[in-house]
């Protein structure tokens, strides 16, 4: 590890001092010469973290580079990429739509996949390949917009109560637990089912997620935000007269941004879980919109006749579900290999 | 400590009124309980009124919640809109559900516990990264899809398989059954297999993940390396310095999830067509049955509430080297 540059902070400083005085140049030289490319203009935004070591490469190209380095990540993101462009094209491009009765139906003797129907038909006629790329869509776009709604939220409440403390953090952590004190499932139930007589809709549903999902990303970045604040550059950054604003925004959420996007990431797979179990009990997205919850929920009774109506949905939400899950883990990897590369 | 916990407490409460307020105010606002009844003309005025009264529709909502209340302090749930008392239903549903959850609870910290430690001491062999996929595989698979596919594809074929009714995918007993405790225990387990197997595998791996992590963390630290320095047997380093306090910070995340446990059931109930607490709230939600959803939620967020307290004071107790502020 130390001895790539992806190492960053400890790497040079420890080789220099243990090499001959020829081979420390060199190595300096080899240093100024990678800090090159990404010298133009900027300056390093993490100079504060990193600056020792002298290396310049930008945070996230490390983490990129640590990320590309794992296979199973890597894998898990080209899957994932492959079923959120394809359900995509398939909305235009496949001969069906969801919403299209074929010519054929599911009867005891056909209707299951034929190239025509590779996931062959349901008893009403749907081509059940076009109902689960837009089952797929469905779910990528809830579990998006969750994402972004609980990072946002929580990222804001978590950090202002953690810069400021005083008589705002009371305030707003008491606010988390009462949002967290109510058991989700349970509520989502009864609001989903309001908001869903209304709208029904994917983004409803999304909306009520998130603004439910949010209290474990504040309470993750309030306390990265009270161990921060307490650090040598924020009081640095403070003593040339930074806002709270520009402290906040440039000095603390860069270096909080890791934990973030884990967290942001797993909640894509969570909101798929939490979207796919509503519609199944019924109180998430409604006819005539579809999700993968709903076409496993209406493929479960007909599982051991024609099984294709269960298979294929159930086969996609569980790889969308532990691709995102692969990604999240890899990225939590990227951003802090110590935490579990343990000596032992 | 005493002080402490009786804080913690005092500001559960708290939020749990708020809580159940807004939940109140949400289910009171949903629409019309009685709707059916009202649509139905053979229903005669006064039975209708009558039961209005009973459930108080015709108080403002403030004052509807407060009588809800103070009954709900004395175990008085009020009535479902079929104008039955709420609490006898409440206990005989809880009690279904907690039938599963405690069995499924304890094999899952026991199955969690052991794959979690045999794949700290043999990170990076075969078992390690095995355990490891298998893990993810099982966090990445919805209640309800993992309960269909044992329901459809492992219960149906080994039934087939034997050629009678052995692993039963639907409630927790066949009805009419008679004979003694022994004679019926055939039938109970039959039942309780593949529901509790739901549960256990969807709720072992985080855990299992978990204490993986804090089972390499000790083992990492000075005081295992002094233990070995000493030579002492490995298998004591193993289990009096590394496994018991490898074991602190798990059961406090067990505690916590205990609520993660109770969402579960509701899902692996409607699967298996449990009368468990879970789908019984269902029904009250999908029925606008206020005062069943509100003693739901009630019960749920107590138990919630009770185990986050448990958890931190097991935490203290587990490790001294916590102190309570």
């Amino acid at each position: 590890m130390a001895e790539r540059p992806a190492g960053g902070g400890t790497g040079a400083p420890v080789r220099g001092r243990g090499a001959r005085s020829g081979a420390s140049v060199a190595a300096g030289r080899r240093l100024r010469r990678s800090r090159l490319p990404v010298a133009g203009g900027e300056t390093h935004p993490l100079g504060d973290e990193h600056g020792m070591a002298g290396d310049a490469r930008r945070q996230w190209q490390i983490v990129l580079g640590r990320f590309v380095r794992q296979p199973r990540a890597m894998i898990s993101l080209g899957v994932f990429a492959v079923l959120g462009i394809g359900s995509v094209v398939a909305g235009f491009a496949w001969h069906y739509n969801y919403l299209t009765l074929t010519d054929q139906i599911a009867t005891f003797t056909s209707g299951g996949p034929t190239w025509q129907h590779p996931f062959g038909v349901d008893p009403i006629g749907h081509d059940v390949f076009a109902q689960v790329m837009q089952g797929t869509k469905e779910d990528i776009q809830v579990a998006l917009l969750v994402a972004a709604v609980t990072t946002l939220i929580g990222t804001t409440i978590g950090a202002l109560a953690g810069y400021f403390r005083g008589w705002v953090d009371p305030i707003l952590m008491r606010f988390t637990d009462f949002i967290l004190a109510v058991p989700l499932l349970a509520v989502l139930a009864v609001l989903a089912n309001l908001a869903s007589k209304q709208s029904g809709s994917w983004f409803w549903v999304a909306m009520i997620i998130g603004f439910l999902a949010w209290t474990y990303v504040a309470r993750l970045v309030r306390a990265d935000f009270l161990s921060l604040r307490e650090r040598d550059f924020v009081e640095a950054a403070r003593a040339i007269g930074a806002s709270n604003r520009r402290i906040i925004v440039r000095h603390l959420l860069p270096n909080a941004i890791g934990p973030i996007i884990v967290n942001a990431t797993l909640t894509v797979a969570n909101a798929i879980i939490l979207e796919s179990t509503l519609s199944f009990l019924g109180l998430g997205i409604q006819p005539p919109n579809i999700s993968l919850g709903t076409l496993v929920a209406s493929g479960e009774g007909d599982a051991t006749t024609f099984w294709w109506l269960f298979v294929f949905p159930a086969a996609f939400i569980i790889v969308l579900i532990l691709c995102i899950n692969f990604i999240g883990d890899g990225l939590r990897e990227a951003f802090d290999p110590r935490r579990s590369r343990v000596r032992a | 400590m005493l002080a402490y916990i009786l804080r913690r407490v005092a500001a559960s409460v708290l939020i749990l009124v708020l809580s159940s307020m807004l939940v109140f105010v949400m289910v009171a606002n949903s629409g019309d309980p009685l709707a059916t009844l009202r649509l139905n003309p053979h229903t005669p005025a006064s039975t209708y009124a009558a039961r209005r009264a009973l459930l108080h529709l015709n108080d403002p909502i403030p004052q509807r919640y407060w009588i809800w209340i103070s009954n709900a302090v004395h175990g008085n749930f009020g009535s479902t809109i079929q104008g039955q008392p709420v609490a006898p239903q409440l206990w005989s549903h809880l009690f279904v559900t907690f039938q599963m959850v405690i069995i499924a609870t304890i094999v899952a910290i026991v199955v969690a516990i052991t794959v979690g430690v045999l794949s700290a001491i043999r990170r990076g062999r075969a078992f390690d990264s095995a355990a490891t996929v298998t893990n993810f595989l099982f966090i990445s698979i919805p209640v309800f899809v993992l309960g269909l596919i044992l329901k459809e594809f492992v219960a149906i074929p080994i039934n087939n398989a034997v050629g009678r009714t052995v692993l039963y995918t639907i409630g927790q007993e066949s009805p009419n059954l008679t004979g003694g405790f022994v004679q019926r225990l055939p039938n109970y387990a039959g039942h309780f297999v593949l529901p509790v197997l739901t549960l256990i595998l969807v709720s072992y791996p985080s855990w299992a993940i978990y204490q993986r992590s804090s089972m390499l963390e000790v083992l990492d630290s000075d005081y295992v390396r002094l233990a070995r320095a000493k030579g002492l047997r490995p298998r004591r380093v193993l289990i009096r310095h590394t496994l018991r306090n490898a074991l602190i910070p798990v059961t406090t995340v067990i505690a916590l999830d205990f609520a993660a446990i109770l969402g579960g059931a509701i899902l692996v109930e409607s699967v298996f067509s449990w009368q468990g607490v879970g789908v019984w709230f269902l029904a009250g939600v999908s029925n606008l049955d206020f005062n069943v959803v509100q003693a739901y939620l009630l019960v749920t967020a107590f138990f919630v509430v009770a185990f986050n307290l448990l958890a931190d004071i097991l935490y203290g107790v587990l490790d001294p080297r916590i102190r309570y502020g």
